[in-house]
Formats: structure tokens, C-alpha cells, sequence
């Protein structure tokens, strides 16, 4: 029989490795992961399917992913990973640190592709084109997702020609269309009110919480299909995170938004559906309300009661 | 001073005014504490700081002083002599035996004195004693126990002159020559004028006094007729003189296109014949119209213009035309400039003699009298009478010689403006052309370039050549730039000046890019750094809003590194601008003629040798003839270029400072 070491990392591959520090160190609730049938499984490395919740099926998806793979180098980190995220909610997608919650998002909009030894295998389709292809235009893709980063990371300009950089690249230069789309993110953003008497300063002067907020709106300027979210608050306090968590509610309908989060009640209380992923496998996917009560694998329970991880 | 402050309003003993002092350590030794390596490190500190505060502290004592008129002594020796000059140094030595035997009794008796007193050693001045043309030395040794008297006379007064270097004596007389006459000119230009005969001197002042007010009241008249002839001399001429060269140039070119064909030399022969002929036939006109005898013998007839080749292009026969023709506007231009010179030699002349007129008569030291003409003055003072404030007067007057004015006397005296021309113009090309050079070859390395062996050694190649010596870059651009790069560049474009070269030379251009390749290894690695600490999330924000690597370097890198680049800019410059050993292969000049930068078409000439104040330093300090002189130039140069160094770097760190303010504002 093997066993898994009850917090995130290597899967164990000898089957007679003994890990008893691992377990002695860990509390009681460690004993219960240690015989989930799941994670034995996977410590085993056999593929499998994802408990994705009926009351999902025939939704309208914006991206679609399926039989999704991908490797750093010689390690997998995303294994056969199937879900549909749908138009117009928020999804979130939770799970233990390295599960590759991040790593998902960001293939995406293929940020993976900066890293040199990152191999992929799979579909992923945004609203029906696919992502991964020899003919995709990785600019034009990413044109058509926003992204949100965990650090808030304003560019050393003005906050104007922050907001409006996506169309300052396209070659936008009439005045009125720049300042007409920088008023609309900034208010798509909740910034307006704060911000639109000191356009012209650096967007380094704001607080740490308006930087964020900046950011989104630099993300929406571009009208994206999609708007990818890494831990947009694990990087500010609770105030400003409140006030991004209520961004996120106004934002939703109008944009298509995933978001990953360290928080569990974030999640439960922005997300319109769950996405639980463990050592690079999606394992239940469904709407939030029956993910966090009634979720149909322990294993998710475990996580959302907080039993481990 | 720390009982004082710490003591309350009340001192009632003296154990609450200790209770209040900080508490002190007990008492322990320096390695039970743990920190003797404060000593190690903070004296390797204090070593390095007393060194070039040292190094400073010469530089700005020597160089501050050189302007600084001293008291004029005047020294009776023993033997005779009288000197009268400045003490330019002083020292303590031990006399041989000779020159003690070599005194009368009671002066042997005197020496003896001094020299128990002085522990076997006696004070000896260094006089700056001038008056080179008569006495052939400007500088003269006197030990104490030879004076017998000792003077500041004061009327004594050091001129600073135009030649021959300073002059030092008393005035005793003004002369005033005859006004100036008038000769009408043998080639029938406008009339020469005459300097006055020497009888023809009147004395209008006697004595010091009043020589000196005469002196004063006409020397700033002399001196700007001075000037005006030196700009007749230089820039009229000069520019007479390029256009006569351009006009044979354009001939030089026309015929360049005839090489090979071998009638050339034969139709020359006959055009000019033909123009000279042409040209006495004018003369002897005007000549007749004017009433003047005429002598010229009369040319030859001019032979008969070879005929064209048989079979020869149409075309050659038209270049033979425009040959013709260039060799009459070369003769045109001739006859004009010949118009002209004889113009401006007649206003010299009356310049030069009209200043002539004026002459302050000397006395020397040792008797000699002396004329010395008013525009040979360069300035004139009498130390010994000069308040503090005349003399902060005659300090800053050198200064600004020095600063804004051309060098003479083998560049010991006079200003070094063209050296620091020189020097400024060839640092910033030189940064005009690293800087982008070296930031594109960092951007390569840094953003596009896979890391592998290849990079890392191109790295290393690019950190060992900041560690070749300057001298080897000099080489290099000598045998490259100059011999290769310029000689092409010579026969493409400036064919008609060959031989002589144009580029094929060292000049203000090949000195710049030698200086480009010496520094661009700093700039490389100064940028790597900077781009290297962009942040990458700043980076990824960048490409998730869909640009492009380019679009993300231009926009979002490049400002951020800005600071970095300029930070290597300026070690670029420091390093740059002190640089002397492979200017002296590429470019810099003892003496520049012409500044690389004028008025004229296409204003910055590359081509051009310039002087440098770094190669001042050198030409001045080692290959003068006037040694003593020339020492506290050297200094004052140094603290020049130091300062000028400085200045360029501040320059730079005010621009980067604003570009971090600008972009460093809150996050880190």
C-alpha cells in the first residue's frame, strides 16, 4: 500500500516509501486524507475523472478546456484537466498550494509560454477557437483575455496611459477614444472617483489596494473575453480586499471572470462555481453552493471544512 | 563638553549627573566583543578616503595658487648680482664645501650661523627671475647666506608677454614714436603704411609714475588693434586661403576622371599658357590706363591645345572642357585672393604700425635697459603696490585667460580654451555613440538571446576587454579606424585630396569611436544590470495586455532601466574623458590649429586633430622646455579636468536622479 504525504508536493512513486515523519508531525485530520481512496489513487498516478456536478451541463462556455496537459521539463504539473468555464459568472478554482491552480489560469492566455520548458498537450478553446494551435497569434489571444496578477503591478507611467495601455500598443492615438475608454475601466473599476483629478500623476502613488484595483481596470480596457484573476488580494489588506471582492460582483455578468484564491471564503462568497484541484487534477467541479455544502466527494469536504491543506 | 550637557540645572553631586549619562559598556576587550574586523575594515576605509583626499587636496592647493601674484623681491648677492623675481618655491639644503669656501671671511662667518642654526642645512629660494631673451634662464637659485640685501622695490613690474615669457623691471620711461606715414605700394595697391623710425621716439613720461599711467591709459587700445590683426591673420587669411584650395580641388577632380588618358598633362600646359598670356595682356592695359610704367616680360605664345585621341568617348572631350573651365575659376580665385591678401596685408600693416608707436622703456634688475612694445603686453602689474583686492583682480583676469583663451609660449602659458573644447566635444560624440551601442548589445544579450555557452562567453569576452589596456584600443583605432576606415573613406569621397590624407588620420571622429570601443563594455554591463532588475512581473503585465516583446522592451523596460543606463553613461564619460594613452595614436594634438567645431560647412569636422586636457597635462608637465614654469600649470590643468570630469558627472546624475524620482516613486 502506498501512502501520500498529507500536504502538497512530490507524489510518491515507490510504493513501500515510508513517510513517518510526514505523519507524525501532522494532526489527526491527516489520517482521514491519508485513506482517501482518491489520493491513493493518485499517488499511484492512475488517471482520473472529475466529479463535475450535472446541474453544469449544458451551460453556455466561454473557454473550454479538455483533456488538458502540462509539463515543467520532465515534472507534470496538469493532468488530463476538463472543465468549461461559463459566460457571464464567476468561477473559482481552489485547492492546496502547487496543485496548479495558477499554472491552469495562466494557460489561459498562455503566459506559460515565457517559460522555456513548459510542453502542453490537450485542447482549450476560447469561445470556439482554439488556443493551442500552429496558426494562433499568441498577441491577438492575449488581446482577448485580461489578466489580474497576485502583486499589484502598475507600469511606471502616468495612471491614464496605464489604464489605456492595451490601446496605446494597438496604435490608438485619438485623444477622445483614449480618454473615453480610460473613464469607462476606471469606472468599470471603481476607481473613477478616486482617480480622475490626478490622471496625469504616476500610478506609483497610489495605495496598494487602488494599484490593484488599476489594474483591473487595465485589464477590462481591452474588452476581454475572458478575465483571469491570480490572487488578486493575497497581496492586501482586508479593507482593500473587500472592497476588490465587491469589484468582482459588479464586474460579473458584463465580463466572463475565473479567479484563483488561497481563500476559501472568497471563493464561497464571489464565485459562482468551484473548481477544486489537487496535485495537478481537477477533482470536483461544480456550482459553489453545492461544492462548499454538499459537496459529493469527501475529499472536497475535507479541503472546504478545512481538514487539511 | 558630555558632563556639561549632562549635568541638571542643579548640580547637587555627583552621582545623579552620572546616573543620567549614558550608560557606558563595560569595560572589555576589543575581541571579547567581536568586533575587531570594525577596525580591519573601517581602516581600509580611512586609508583609501586619506589618500584621495590628499591626492584632491595637492591638486586644489597647487592648482588654485598658480594665478596667485606673490610679493616681487628684489636680492643683492655677494658676488654682485642682482636678481628681482618671484619666489616660486623654496626648500632646505646642504651647501658644499666650495661654494662656502668660494665667500669673503665675514660672510663664510655668516653662512656658519645660519647653518648651525639650521642643524647643517640653509633656506634657498627659487626666484622666477623672467627676462629669458637677456639673461637666457627664467629661473634662478639663492641661498640665504648669499644675499647681502634684500628688497621689495615698488615700482617692480612683471609683465606677462605675448613672447619670450615674463619680463620683470622697473619702467622708466614712455616713448611715443612718429605718427604713422604712408608710402604708395610698387604693385599698384593700396598705399603700405610705415612703423616709426627708431630716432623718430619721443620720452612724453618720465620716471615709473607716470609711464605706468600712460600705460595704463593706452594699453586696452593697443591690445584690441592686437587682436584685430591676430583675427586678420587667422581668419581672413584663412578663409581666403579655402577658398583658393576649393577652387584646386575642383580642378584636382575634374582631372581625376581624365586618369590614364595621356594628353592631360599636355593640355594643361596649354590652358595655363593661354591664362597667363590672357592675363598680361590685361595688365599691361591697366597699366597703360593708369599711367604706370609696365616691365612684365611678355609669355610665350601659348602652344596649341593637344587634339583629342582617336576613338576617344564623347564624353572626354566634355570633361577636357570642364577642365578648362575649372582651371580658369582656379585662376579667377587666384587673382581675386591675390586682390584681397594685398587688402588685408595693408590693414596689418597699419594696425602694426600704428601699435608700434607706443613703447614702455625698462630698467632691469642687473642694469639692462629694454624696450618692450606695448602689444607685446599681454598684461602688466606691479605686485608690491597691489592691494588684496587688485590682486583677487589679476587672480581671476588669469583665470579667465586661462579658461577662455588660445595657449602660447609652447602652451606653458596662455589659456587652454581649445583643450577644453576638445575634451567636451569628444566626450559627448563619444557618448552619442556608446550609449545606443552598448544599450541594443545589451538588449540582445539580456532580452533575446537564449542562455547557453555562447552567451555566457560573449559575457565573459565583454568583461575581459573592459580590463584591456587603453593603449591596445588605441592601436586598434589607428590601424583600423584611421588606416582602414579612413583611407577607404579617403578614396571614395576625398579623392582629390591624395596624398595628403583627410579621414586616413587620427581626428576628433576615429578619437570618439576609439574611445566608443574602449568604453562600451561598461555601458553593456551597466545596462545587463538595469534590465536584468526590471521586474518580471512589471514584464508579464505588459504581454497579458497583448504586446509584443518589442512593444514591452520600448514601453515598459527601457523607461525602467533608464536610471541604470545612465549610471553606466556616466562611468562611461569618467572613464572617457580621463583617458590619454590611445588619443595620443587617434587624434590629440600638442597644438590644434583649428577647432573641430566652426562657422564653416558642415561645421563639426571630424577629420580635425584636437587638444585635450588630458594630453595637456602630459604635453605640458614632460615635454616643455620651461620646466619650473610649466609645473603649476600642470597643476591647474589637472584641477581643470577634474572639475570639468565632475561637472559632465553631475550633469548625468541630475538627469538620472530626476528619471528615478520619475519612475521609483512608491514601489519597490
Amino acid at each position: 500500500m502506498s501512502r501520500v504525504p498529507p500536504q502538497k508536493g512530490v507524489a510518491v512513486t515507490t510504493p513501500d516509501a515510508d513517510v513517518p515523519s510526514g505523519r507524525q508531525s501532522a494532526a489527526g485530520a491527516s489520517a482521514d486524507v491519508v485513506k482517501s481512496e482518491i489520493f491513493a489513487a493518485i499517488a499511484r498516478g492512475e488517471t482520473l475523472a472529475t466529479e463535475t456536478h450535472a446541474s453544469l451541463a449544458g451551460m453556455d462556455a466561454v473557454v473550454e478546456i479538455d483533456g488538458f496537459h502540462l509539463w515543467y521539463g520532465a515534472s507534470q504539473a496538469l493532468h488530463s484537466i476538463s472543465m468549461a468555464v461559463p459566460r457571464g459568472m464567476v468561477t473559482a478554482l481552489i485547492g492546496p498550494s502547487g496543485c496548479g491552480k495558477s499554472t491552469l489560469l495562466r494557460c489561459v492566455n498562455r503566459m506559460n509560454d515565457l517559460i522555456d520548458s513548459v510542453r502542453v498537450d490537450g485542447h482549450m478553446r476560447l469561445n470556439g477557437d482554439t488556443i493551442y494551435g500552429r496558426a494562433v497569434d499568441v498577441i491577438e489571444l492575449r488581446k482577448r483575455v485580461g489578466m489580474v496578477f497576485q502583486k499589484p503591478n502598475p507600469f511606471p507611467m502616468s495612471i491614464f496611459e496605464n489604464v489605456v495601455y492595451s490601446l496605446r500598443i494597438d496604435g490608438e492615438r485619438d485623444r477622445g477614444t483614449l480618454e473615453e475608454a480610460c473613464e469607462k475601466s476606471l469606472k468599470g473599476a471603481g476607481l473613477w472617483n478616486e482617480a480622475k483629478d490626478r490622471l496625469q500623476e504616476s500610478a506609483l502613488s497610489l495605495s496598494g489596494g487602488q494599484q490593484q484595483r488599476l489594474c483591473i481596470a487595465r485589464a477590462i480596457a481591452g474588452d476581454p473575453e475572458v478575465l483571469l484573476l491570480d490572487e488578486p488580494c493575497s497581496a492586501l489588506d482586508p479593507i482593500a480586499t473587500g472592497r476588490i471582492e465587491d469589484l468582482i460582483q459588479e464586474l460579473k455578468g458584463a465580463y466572463t471572470i475565473l479567479i484563483v484564491t488561497h481563500n476559501m471564503q472568497q471563493a464561497a462568497r464571489t464565485s459562482d462555481t468551484t473548481a477544486f484541484m489537487y496535485l495537478g487534477r481537477l477533482i470536483e467541479y461544480g456550482p459553489t453552493e453545492d461544492i462548499f455544502l454538499h459537496p459529493h466527494l469527501r475529499e472536497t469536504e475535507d479541503y472546504v471544512t478545512g481538514r487539511f491543506g | 563638553m558630555s558632563t556639561s550637557l549632562a549635568t541638571p540645572p542643579l548640580p547637587p553631586a555627583a552621582a545623579p549627573a552620572r546616573a543620567l549619562r549614558r550608560p557606558r559598556r563595560r569595560a572589555t576587550s576589543l575581541f571579547s566583543a567581536g568586533e575587531s574586523q570594525v577596525w580591519l575594515t573601517g581602516g581600509a576605509l580611512a586609508m583609501c578616503l586619506l589618500m584621495i583626499l590628499g591626492l584632491l587636496l595637492l591638486v586644489v592647493v597647487q592648482g588654485g595658487k598658480t594665478f596667485w601674484p606673490g610679493d616681487l623681491v628684489e636680492v643683492r648677492t655677494h658676488d654682485g648680482r642682482v636678481l628681482l623675481g618671484e619666489v616660486a618655491s623654496e626648500e632646505r639644503y646642504t651647501p658644499d664645501e666650495q661654494a662656502l669656501s668660494a665667500l669673503a671671511e665675514d660672510q663664510r662667518a655668516r653662512a656658519q650661523t645660519l647653518l648651525g642654526a639650521g642643524e647643517g642645512t640653509v633656506r634657498r629660494r627659487l626666484l622666477r627671475t623672467g627676462n629669458y631673451e637677456l639673461t637666457g634662464t627664467h629661473f634662478t637659485w639663492v641661498a640665504d647666506f648669499e644675499i647681502v640685501a634684500e628688497s621689495h622695490p615698488e615700482w617692480a613690474v612683471l609683465l606677462e608677454r605675448q613672447s619670450w615669457g615674463r619680463f620683470y623691471g622697473v619702467p622708466t620711461a614712455f616713448l611715443e614714436g612718429e605718427a604713422v606715414r604712408e608710402e604708395p605700394d610698387a604693385a599698384g595697391g593700396p598705399p603700405r603704411a610705415l612703423p616709426p623710425r627708431p630716432e623718430m621716439f619721443t620720452r612724453v613720461a618720465e620716471g615709473p609714475a607716470q609711464s605706468w599711467e600712460l600705460y595704463e591709459a593706452r594699453h586696452d587700445a593697443v591690445r584690441e588693434r592686437w587682436e584685430a590683426r591676430r583675427e586678420l591673420e587667422s581668419e581672413a587669411t584663412g578663409e581666403v586661403n579655402a577658398r583658393i584650395e576649393r577652387q584646386r580641388l575642383g580642378v584636382r577632380s575634374v582631372e581625376l576622371e581624365l586618369e590614364g588618358v595621356p594628353t592631360v598633362k599636355a593640355f594643361k600646359a596649354a590652358v595655363a599658357a593661354e591664362i597667363a598670356r590672357e592675363r598680361w595682356t590685361v595688365a599691361k592695359a591697366a597699366a597703360a590706363g593708369a599711367g604706370r610704367s609696365f616691365e612684365d616680360p611678355e609669355p610665350a605664345p601659348p602652344p596649341a591645345r593637344p587634339a583629342s585621341r582617336v576613338g576617344a568617348p564623347a564624353e572626354e572631350a566634355e570633361i577636357f572642357a570642364r577642365l578648362a573651365a575649372a582651371m580658369r575659376a582656379e585662376a579667377d580665385e587666384a587673382a581675386q585672393a591675390e586682390a584681397e591678401f594685398r587688402e588685408i596685408r595693408g590693414r596689418i600693416e597699419r594696425l602694426n604700425a600704428e601699435n608700434a608707436r607706443h613703447v614702455l622703456l625698462f630698467a632691469t634688475a642687473d642694469g639692462q635697459e629694454k624696450r618692450v612694445p606695448l602689444d607685446e603686453i599681454v598684461r602688466a602689474m606691479a605686485p608690491n603696490q597691489l592691494s588684496t583686492s587688485g590682486r583677487l583682480g589679476v587672480y581671476a583676469s588669469r583665470w579667465g585667460e586661462f579658461l577662455g583663451d588660445e595657449p602660447r609660449e609652447a602652451n606653458s602659458e596662455g589659456g587652454v580654451l581649445p583643450a577644453i573644447f576638445g575634451t567636451v566635444v569628444m566626450t559627448l560624440i563619444m557618448s552619442l555613440l556608446v550609449v545606443p551601442f552598448g544599450v541594443l548589445a545589451a538588449l540582445y544579450l539580456r532580452e533575446y538571446a537564449k542562455p547557453g555557452p555562447l552567451v555566457s562567453t560573449v559575457r565573459i569576452a565583454i568583461n575581459n576587454l573592459a580590463g584591456v589596456p587603453s593603449i591596445v584600443f588605441g592601436v586598434f583605432g589607428l590601424g583600423f579606424f584611421c588606416y582602414t576606415l579612413g583611407a577607404g573613406i579617403d578614396e571614395l569621397l576625398f579623392a582629390e585630396k591624395l596624398p595628403n590624407p583627410t579621414y586616413a588620420k587620427g581626428g576628433l571622429m576615429w578619437a570618439s569611436f576609439t574611445l566608443a570601443l574602449l568604453t562600451l563594455p561598461v555601458v553593456i554591463v551597466a545596462t545587463e544590470e538595469a534590465l536584468a532588475a526590471v521586474p518580471r512581473s512589471m514584464r508579464e503585465g505588459s504581454y497579458a495586455c497583448g504586446a509584443s516583446k518589442w512593444q514591452t522592451i520600448r514601453r515598459i523596460v527601457l523607461p525602467r532601466a533608464m536610471p541604470g543606463i545612465m549610471t553606466g553613461m556616466i562611468l562611461a564619460i569618467a572613464r572617457g574623458a580621463g583617458e590619454v594613452a590611445p588619443l595620443m595614436l587617434v587624434g590629440a594634438v600638442k597644438l590644434a590649429p583649428e577647432l573641430p567645431v566652426d562657422g564653416t560647412f558642415p561645421f563639426v569636422h571630424g577629420e580635425r586633430s584636437f587638444m585635450h586636457l588630458g594630453f595637456h597635462i602630459y604635453d605640458v608637465g614632460f615635454q616643455s622646455q620651461n620646466r619650473e614654469a610649466a609645473k603649476p600649470m600642470v597643476y591647474t590643468t589637472t584641477l581643470l579636468l577634474i572639475g570639468l570630469i565632475v561637472l559632465l558627472n553631475v550633469v548625468a546624475i541630475w538627469v538620472r536622479s530626476r528619471l528615478r524620482r520619475k519612475f521609483n516613486a512608491v514601489q519597490a
